[in-house]
């Protein structure tokens, strides 16, 4: 390994020596504000860590990961987003009634599995980045199990997930067993070409069951249908900085890993898998709408709502290799940036007025929020008016983009399916929004916005800003993701 | 230049008069007569200056201006007024206006949320009038829709959260699929020459075939009948006007239904020009069985605000119907019916919501012999119900003679079944006044007998006057504003070539199926 190898690693080791230097804390004396504070610094110097990997990219580090344009941008985003849900978690965690270092580094140990999924061109890397991932959520998810009272079902959400996630990985095991029988590499790249090298056009039986098989397993962690049973409970049970995680880094590592694969791998060239992959976006747009739409916690309707909009990824995700030099990648990629600007924007609010003695997850909790704290409802209303792709937020670019990838794919029948589907979408939405404005009574007194709570009202400004900006001009990050998805 | 600064001055108003508000309940109202007055002076100004000229393919246009905003897809900030749409800015700021004397007195509780609203809604309308970038109307035509559903769902009244709820999602649901055509036609734009466009004389160079053309009409037919609206999409409205504040009910009746028929002129039929003359038997059935379907409805109606609304479908059928007649007397119909119902319709609400005001009811039944007490009100009442039914010398009867005399040169059964719209109207009209301003003097419950309520303030009546010389204006002298919209409309029809033939009922019911 060359010194060159190393300084293009560098985001990936400045994040481990935070993850250890962290556990090296709590050995030494345990401080919550320190542990934070070793965590966002370790996290923001592998961000400026970038700036020195930027010129030596593109690169093949090992035959097990690519750094590339691509990566890095990823890299960037999954960092932010760590870095944002660790200053939310500070306020969030401070009244727990037990140690709070060990979350941050779960935190930390699962943004290094991230970091990996978006730079693996292998599924050695892929695979471990994945587990990962995986094992640290588990810990995250059922963190408040250590405190005297446990009003919800951390443990209920973590077993769940441990068990549907190792099944997952099992379907994945075995669809790069069956690869790896047939063609004896498990490169992306190798595959592609051992594949090309065959006569015709339609891929081998193998091919398209082992695909299929890997599929499945990404499926579950983007929480597809028919695989989307976990989410909601797992939501719902899990601590909201745990949530939140698990909702943006989680599916932005996972999706950004899927668009590699697919285009580089070439499986949309199996006519079944389309046809799959079809099918779960219809089902997974119009179920995760439907479902969404009596819910009254938020953190299920979150959920559900999640669903829908992996399904929307999912059309411009079919789009990739339709055409040369097409839309779906840039739709895709902008759409991930769209969708971690305004879940964290989202969940932010929700930890903001939580803590972890409770959780303000009910729909009621949000009643009149309008004339009691305006400056978070108008953060709420923006991400959620978002997520439902109204104009002046970044949301209706990013649904621009899918449709105009549609378009380019002719996917008529998933942009009909994406149609009702906002129409959906948008009815819950709104019933956040009017509940925020509808006048209450009488109302518990929210928790006073002190010095702690500083840094997360500055992280939520950042977003709203950002949310904004990329709503109404959104012309310098187009560019940039048009160079990003080139190096694909 | 001069349209950024209108509209950036009803944004900018509308963020003041909410700051404004932290220091004086009452200075959100005038902070937003301030910047109305200033964007009236500068469609003033633009009116009587009349602009550099320019002449392009789609008509002579006061201002044309563009500004790159997102060049990767292919989008400007182009701009650009014709007649039609002066006249169409000249109508919103007015009815701006008059929705705030509207407002004036009445909402009391979060004055300045109410008229960053307001403004903003005003912002969003001006905006679909200029914009000629196919993504930056469609940026518009939503940003107008989020303060309009605040607005209902805030200062509303009973039913105002399901009210407010199937405004926005009728609207926005068929807002997607406009978005949708939009986006076809830009793609088939680069797939023709290489590059993305929005740009509304752009994509008039398009080609399609025939048939994918006419799914892509209809992506924007039914993004423009809805928010007409048109039979049978028009069953947000009474809903969304009988709960939305007196305010909210002018904007919606007075201006937000026009830019339905603002898009359907500009965009729908020089975009699409063959799929739309086959369509036009459909379009012009759907106007007549609006028209007289609607009309029957508000004749069964108890809210008085319900029965205006009815009426207000009924009336914008007699638009859908000289569009699509596609003819010059058609088009000069649906511009001055637009125009004059705007203003009438206006007035209606605002009567309306004086009424509710006064008596806390909007159950006609409940109403009688109202003249006794409230003499100028009524005398109001009596006026715009007689305009809104076409009498001869106010502006309505302009615009729907236009548009029946359009309609007969393209099909004569479809204008005679719709020319019995003008018969119901005068029934329900008259109805209306008989029941609720004549006969025996009844004091709805809720309002004590000593109670007696109070005749029209001075902004009420500044208003109505206002609006009533408008009426008398267009009905005396519509040359003025024939002149104005007429180039613009020639230029339209020149581009598009008329549509063929007369059309029996046959043909049309043949073309529906």
């Amino acid at each position: 390994m060359t010194g060159e190898q190393l300084l293009l690693l560098l985001p990936l080791i400045l994040v481990t020596t935070t993850a250890v230097l962290t556990m090296l804390m709590v050995a030494v004396k345990r401080h919550h504000g320190v542990s934070c504070l070793i965590s966002a610094a370790g996290l923001t110097l592998s961000i400026l860590s970038l700036v020195i990997v930027v010129p030596l990219a593109p690169a093949e580090v090992t035959p097990l990961l690519r750094v590339d344009a691509f990566s890095v941008f990823f890299t960037a985003l999954i960092l932010l987003s760590g870095l944002a849900i660790t200053l939310f978690s500070y306020p969030y965690l401070s009244n727990l009634e037990d140690h709070q270092d060990e979350f941050y580094m779960l935190l930390v140990i699962a943004v290094l599995g991230a970091l990996v999924m978006v730079s693996s061109t292998h599924f050695i890397t892929a695979f471990l980045g994945m587990e990962t991932l995986s094992v640290c959520l588990y810990g995250m998810i059922a963190y408040p199990l250590h405190r005297r009272e446990t009003a919800q079902y951390p443990m209920e959400a973590s077993i769940k997930y441990l068990v549907l996630s190792a099944l997952s990985s099992g379907f994945v095991l075995f669809g790069m067993a069956l690869l790896y029988a047939q063609t004896g590499t498990l490169h992306f790249s190798s595959i592609a070409a051992q594949l090309s090298g065959l006569e015709g056009a339609v891929p081998p039986l193998y091919y398209v069951v082992a695909a299929l098989l890997i599929i499945t397993g990404f499926a579950f962690k983007l929480s597809l249908v028919p695989f989307h049973l976990w989410t909601p409970d797992v939501y719902e049970g899990a601590p909201l900085p745990a949530t939140a995680f698990l909702a943006t880094v989680g599916k932005l590592a996972m999706a950004a890993l899927l668009m590699r694969y697919m285009s580089v791998s070439g499986v949309l060239g199996s006519e079944a898998i389309v046809y799959v992959l079809s099918l779960m976006a219809a089902f997974s747009i119009i179920a995760g709408n439907l479902l969404a739409l009596l819910q009254s916690n938020l953190k299920r309707l979150l959920s559900y709502s999640s669903i829908a909009h992996m399904g929307y990824l999912l059309i411009a995700l079919l789009t990739l290799d339709t055409i040369e030099d097409s839309l779906g990648a840039e739709a895709v990629s902008f759409y991930l940036v769209a969708y971690v600007l305004m879940s964290l924007g989202a969940f932010g609010v929700m930890m903001v007025v939580s803590d972890s003695a409770q959780e303000r997850d009910h729909i009621g909790h949000y009643q009149g929020l309008f004339w009691r704290n305006p400056w978070l409802a108008l953060v709420f209303t923006a991400m959620l008016l978002s997520l439902a792709g109204i104009p002046l937020t970044v949301g209706f670019i990013a649904k621009f983009y899918i449709l105009a990838a549609g378009v380019e794919g002719a996917k008529w029948g998933l942009l009909f399916a994406m149609i009702v589907g906002s129409g959906i979408g948008l009815f819950y939405y709104l019933r956040i929004v009017y509940r925020m404005l509808t006048p209450l009574e009488y109302f518990e007194p929210m928790r006073e916005a002190g010095l702690k709570e500083l840094l997360s009202h500055c992280v939520l400004l950042v977003l709203l800003c950002a949310l904004i900006v990329f709503g109404v001009y959104p012309n310098g990050l187009m560019s940039l993701l048009e160079a990003v998805v080139r190096t694909l | 230049m001069i349209l950024l600064w209108l509209i950036a001055i009803l944004f900018l108003g509308g963020a003041l008069a909410w700051a404004s508000e932290g220091l004086d309940a009452r200075l959100p109202r005038v902070v937003a007569l301030c910047s109305l007055l200033l964007s009236l002076g500068l469609v003033l100004w633009l009116w009587i200056s009349g602009g550099a000229q320019v002449g392009t393919p789609g008509g002579t246009w006061w201002v044309l201006d563009s500004w790159a905003w997102i060049p990767r897809f292919g989008i400007a900030l182009s701009v650009g007024i014709d007649g039609l749409g002066l006249l169409m800015l000249v109508l919103t700021v007015f009815l701006g206006l008059m929705a705030l004397g509207a407002a004036w007195n009445e909402i009391s509780q979060r004055t300045g949320f109410f008229y960053f609203n307001l403004l903003w809604t005003l912002a969003g309308v001006v905006g679909v009038f200029t914009a000629l970038d196919l993504f930056l109307f469609f940026f518009f035509w939503e940003v107008m829709l989020i303060p309009m559903y605040l607005i209902i769902a805030i200062w509303g009244h009973e039913n105002r959260a399901y009210a407010a709820m199937k405004f926005f999602l009728f609207t926005q649901v068929s807002g997607l699929l406009l978005l949708l055509a939009i986006l076809c036609l830009a793609y088939f734009h680069f797939v023709q020459f290489g590059v993305f466009s929005f740009d509304y004389f752009a994509l008039q160079n398009v080609v399609l075939e025939e048939r994918f053309q006419m799914w892509v009409m209809l992506g924007f037919f039914i993004g423009f009948a809805t928010k007409l609206p048109a039979f049978p999409l028009h069953s947000w409205l009474p809903d969304a006007h009988s709960q939305a504040p007196t305010a909210g009910s002018v904007l919606l009746a007075g201006v937000l239904l026009k830019t339905g028929a603002y898009g359907l002129i500009r965009f729908t039929v020089p975009l699409f020009p063959e799929a739309s003359a086959s369509f036009a038997p459909v379009a012009m059935s759907i106007a007549a069985i609006g028209i007289l379907y609607c009309a029957k409805l508000a004749f069964a109606q108890n809210d008085i605000k319900r029965l205006i609304a009815y009426t207000s479908v009924s009336h914008m059928g007699f638009v859908l119907l000289g569009i699509y007649a596609w003819n010059l007397y058609g088009l000069q119909g649906a511009v001055m019916t637009m125009l004059a119902h705007g203003l009438s319709s206006a007035a209606l609400f605002m009567l309306a919501g004086g009424l509710q005001h006064r008596l806390h009811t909007r159950d006609m039944d409940k109403m009688s012999g109202l003249w006794a007490q409230l003499p100028m009100l009524s005398a109001m009442a009596l006026f715009f119900s007689v305009a809104a039914v076409g009498m001869p010398g106010l502006g309505n009867f302009i615009g729907e003679f236009l548009s029946l005399l359009g309609a007969f040169q393209a099909s004569r059964s479809i204008t005679a079944i719709s020319a019995l719209g003008l018969i119901f109207a005068a029934v329900y009209s008259l109805w209306v006044i008989q029941k609720v301003f004549h006969g025996p003097y009844k004091i709805p419950e809720g309002v004590g007998r000593s109670a007696i309520p109070e005749d029209l303030s001075t902004v009420e009546l500044v208003c109505y006057a206002l609006m009533a010389l408008g009426l008398v204006w267009m009905g005396m002298y519509p040359q003025s504003f024939l002149a104005l919209s007429g180039p613009g409309l020639e230029g339209l029809l020149q581009a598009v070539g008329a549509f063929s033939g007369e059309l029996g009922p046959a043909a049309a019911l043949g073309g529906a199926l």
